[in-house]
């Protein structure tokens, strides 16, 4: 085995980090979480001593190294101490997402063979007990929260405080064998599994050692200069590889604090109590944020409005300049600091961002306006592309290089490179040793060398060298001329503009793009109804020609963005339709995640793809459609396909430098 | 087995106690019109009891009896093995029953957190001029109570409202907060008047729990009217069934489902 430096001095685990911390952080907060309406503390001595408890414990229930530990609930300290009391022990700790069903469970906690369960309250509690018939290594279950669990048949159920009672009351008989397991977990032994969501098949146990998430835990520390007074308020789901880097792997690493919410409604006001320092929020949050924002704005005074509206204006003229240390002139300078303190101040106050220096957001593509929008503010957004199998980080933005349509350079330590077929593949310190029980997938996604496949296309962007994502590999195709197509990067462009609310582009193996759109009834209805158009009917505004006109715009605009980009120019959208009813999951056009089935769309709207591509102004179409009641009805409609006009390219330039 | 003088068992391993409060003959009269007539009806130590009828039937007078707010012309109110002589509604607050409203009554201006608070006023011992200066036994009073208070919000979930003014809230919600300020009160017998009415599926299931719960875990002891009977029947531990301000049945859920009176009040046969 290959001593590293945190091996040598003796840092090889999450345990042996928090006796780290439990001396040289010894009376700063490691947790604090909010009950009864006040802000509980924890330090880390306290913590420590918490842990030991429950490992202890655990020991007396009779938990061998090596046991799987499934850990269920939201996220409050209690269960991150149950994650490392279980490591204490030579345990696997195994977070499942808490409002998975009970069938999801049942084949998770069998996959792993869990024989512990630890669990918020009694609604985790009774789908455990709904499914412990099928479980034949299951044994014990613990519980956190006491509420309505008097009447339970208590002879394999446990109380979380009467299992750390126990553990302290055996401490001399125990504590012996307590010592002999933390010192024996080595640098590669298993730290935690993580269980993919799986958007196909059955979800996968990702084996995660203390290598993959120490090394991770420290490069993305050191990379953004993380410190031990850094706070962050955990509020994403346990079982997300990104919460456990987070809020363990790098919360122990460096010692900072990690702030748990009230109660999950509360989180929104936690959140500019605590004020974090250091933030992570998928695009979504970010926009519901921004709307409610721009929703409280319009009702607010005329003079508070034309104030926020002026300085927001000013702010995306230079904040996202000033952020990254650019020049810019003094007059602009002494203005933006006016707008700070009389509206970007108590914006990001209110917000809760008043704190913070560094905030991620990933998962999704983000909006450009949205983006720019909090960076405007002066909060250090940043993007991050990161995956299970990566220990989260595989690349992100440098502090100063920050860009809505990239994803940054790869992270310390991580190489990245681009497969023949566009692919991002890469390999470092943090990809997982296996798919726990699954050789063969482990096989396919990670060759012998270590190089892991993410399943994404993208390329490195010549001048600047970050990575761009630019859609799922197996969407990927080419078009007839063999140019790239890449359909999602050009739906997620129309999708930015809030009238649009999904798109769906047509190309691969044809000559040019066409799409599909379907209007935002919300937002466009709004739009309407400022404009004094009236309509009767979703179809009918649909298809008004105010409407079109509009779309068209957002198209041509779309066009000419796409057009920058060299490689994906061909994707531009020659001809579209905006179509006469929403797509919908319940007719199977998406999935239950909202995303489109691009296949299914494209046959069921057979004869409108043919009048996209054979030149026809308007076509006549029958759609069957499901109410909500399971009824069948069909929907009628002309729809008129208009053309757009696209940026004339210069094909594919031969690199001559 | 439910005549035992010391209470029973229930099938999910409750213990039910003695009886807390006890109807005597009560009637009711608003000038000629007779609301209650000569009903008698116990309820008992930590059961839930449901009181159901059709519209009319003197469900909600009989609420307003137990809560001392009507005086019966005729009959006796015994509670905790004492005739309760004529009071006014705040004296029978002190005396531990606490109660919601039909028409939900909260102060709308006030935030969550205070209107729980008010709740806690039956329990207060300093007075105004203490309470203005505040510091001393004011203060301490008031983080006792605010503790309490705080424990309630926790135990309803209603922590991401507590300074949310109720005039916002929507109506379920306020049925919530107004259960909170009963609770609060840490009521021996608690009036429930309608908790479900206006809600829907989901928020009946929400307050089914909480019910379930606030008996379980305070063991509080419950009378409620309700009109969905779904609810009724899997919720309380007896029945008192009235039609036209009587009495037409009493029992089990089980033992009033299969009551032919209670059957014909209920599919409506006519009153010669």
């Amino acid at each position: 085995m290959v001593e590293t430096p945190e091996g040598a001095g003796g840092l090889v685990s999450i345990p042996a980090l928090l006796l780290r911390n439990a001396t040289t952080f010894a009376d700063k907060p490691a947790y604090r979480e909010k009950e009864f309406g006040i802000w509980q503390a924890w330090t880390w001595a306290e913590t420590e001593k918490e842990i030991e408890a429950l490992a202890l414990g655990l020991l007396n229930l009779g938990v061998n190294a090596g046991d799987f530990v499934a850990i269920i609930g939201h996220n409050r300290p209690y269960l991150y101490w149950s994650m490392v009391a279980a490591q204490s022990v030579g345990a696997v700790p195994v977070p499942l997402y808490q409002d998975s069903g009970a069938e999801e469970m049942e084949y998770v906690l069998s996959h792993c063979g869990a024989r512990f369960v630890i669990v918020s309250d009694q609604e985790q509690v009774d789908k455990v007990i709904e499914i412990q018939e099928h479980l034949h290594q299951f044994e014990h279950l613990i519980y956190l929260d006491p509420r309505g669990m008097r009447k339970y048949d208590h002879s394999h159920l446990h109380q979380y405080s009467h299992v750390q009672d126990q553990g302290r009351a055996a401490y001399d008989e125990l504590f012996p064998e307590l010592e002999r397991r933390r010192s024996k977990i080595t640098y590669d032994d298993i730290c935690v599994m993580l269980y993919t969501s799986g958007t196909t098949g059955k979800p996968k146990g990702v084996v995660l050692s203390n290598r993959n998430i120490i090394e991770t835990a420290r490069h993305s520390s050191e990379f953004d200069h993380l410190g031990p007074g850094e706070e962050v308020l955990a509020y994403l789901p346990m079982a997300w590889v990104g919460d456990f880097i987070f809020s363990i792997g790098q919360a122990y690493w460096t010692g900072f604090c990690v702030n748990c919410p009230e109660s999950p409604d509360t989180m929104m006001i936690d959140l500019r109590e605590i004020g974090p320092t250091y933030y992570f929020a998928p695009p979504r949050i970010f926009e519901t944020q921004l709307t409610n924002v721009m929703i409280r704005m319009e009702d607010a005074g005329r003079f508070k409005r034309w104030l926020f509206h002026y300085f927001m204006q000013h702010a995306r003229k230079v904040g996202p300049d000033i952020l990254d240390g650019k020049p810019v002139g003094a007059l602009d300078r002494f203005k933006y600091r006016l707008g700070d303190l009389l509206v970007y101040g108590p914006l990001k106050n209110t917000l809760g961002f008043s704190r913070v220096r560094i905030g991620y957001t990933a998962g999704e593509a983000i909006g450009p306006e949205i983006f720019d929008f909090y960076r405007s503010l002066g909060i250090n957004l940043k993007q991050l592309y990161g995956q299970t199998e990566a220990s989260v980080f595989i690349t992100q933005q440098p502090d100063g290089e920050v860009r809505s349509d990239t994803v940054g350079v790869p992270s310390p330590g991580v190489e990245v490179r681009i497969g023949e077929n566009g692919e991002v593949y890469y390999r470092g310190p943090g990809v997982f040793v296996e798919y726990y029980k699954n050789a063969d997938s482990t096989a396919d996604t990670k060759d012998p060398e270590g190089w892991v496949a993410t399943g994404d296309a993208g390329f490195f962007e010549p001048d600047t060298g970050h990575l761009r994502i630019i859609d799922r590999a197996k969407d990927v195709a080419k078009m007839a001329d063999g140019s790239l197509f890449a359909p999602k990067y050009v739906e997620n462009k129309l999708k930015f503009y809030p009238n649009i609310l999904e798109a769906v582009v047509f190309g691969a193996g044809r000559d040019r793009c066409c799409a599909f759109i379907n209007i935002d009834l919300a937002a466009v209805g709004n739009w309407a109804e400022r404009n004094n158009i009236s309509y009767s009917s979703y179809q009918e505004l649909a298809g008004h020609q105010k409407v079109l006109d509009m779309i068209q715009a957002h198209v041509e605009e779309t066009n000419a963005s796409v057009a920058e980009d060299e490689m994906l120019s061909g994707c531009q959208i020659h001809r579209f339709l905006v179509l006469h009813k929403e797509l919908d999951a319940d007719d199977g056009e998406l999935t239950r995640t909202r995303k489109v089935r691009r296949k299914i769309i494209g046959e069921k709207f057979d004869d409108l793809v043919t009048a996209l591509y054979d030149g026809a102004p308007s076509v006549y179409t029958e759609t069957e459609v499901t109410y909500e009641d399971g009824r069948k009805g069909k929907i009628k409609a002309t729809l008129e396909i208009r053309d757009a006009r696209t940026v004339p390219v210069t094909t594919q330039k031969v690199a001559a430098e | 087995m439910k005549d035992m003088e010391e209470g029973y068992i229930t099938e999910d391993g409750r213990k039910i106690g003695g009886v807390v409060m006890e109807m005597k003959n009560i009637t009711l009269r608003f000038g000629g019109v007779v609301a209650i007539k000569d009903i008698s009806f116990d309820i008992r130590e930590g059961e839930i009891r449901a009181i159901i009828g059709p519209n009319g039937a003197g469900k909600s007078s009989m609420l307003n009896v137990i809560s001392g707010f009507y005086v019966p012309q005729e009959g006796e109110v015994w509670f905790r093995g004492e005739k309760r002589p004529p009071m006014k509604p705040f004296q029978v607050a002190r005396q531990g029953i606490a109660r919601t409203f039909q028409n939900i009554a909260l102060f709308e201006g006030m935030t969550v957190l205070d209107n729980v608070m008010t709740g806690r006023l039956t329990h207060m011992t300093t007075g105004l001029f203490t309470q203005a200066i505040w510091k001393g036994r004011a203060e301490a009073e008031e983080v006792e109570n605010r503790e309490k208070a705080e424990r309630i919000i926790d135990f309803l979930e209603i922590q991401s409202i507590r300074k949310t003014p109720v005039a916002r809230l929507p109506y379920g919600l306020k049925k919530r907060v107004e259960l909170a300020r009963a609770l609060v009160a840490e009521p021996k017998l608690l009036l429930l008047d309608e908790p479900m009415a206006g809600m829907n599926v989901e928020e009946k299931e929400d307050m089914s729990r909480f019910i379930l719960d606030v008996n379980d875990e305070f063991g509080t002891t419950i009378a409620l009217i309700e009109h969905d009977m779904g609810v009724v029947m899997d919720l309380s531990d007896r029945v008192v069934v009235m039609d036209y301000g009587k009495k037409i049945g009493d029992g089990t859920p089980d033992e009033v489902r299969s009551n032919q009176d209670v059957i014909d009040a209920y599919l409506g046969v006519s009153h010669d």
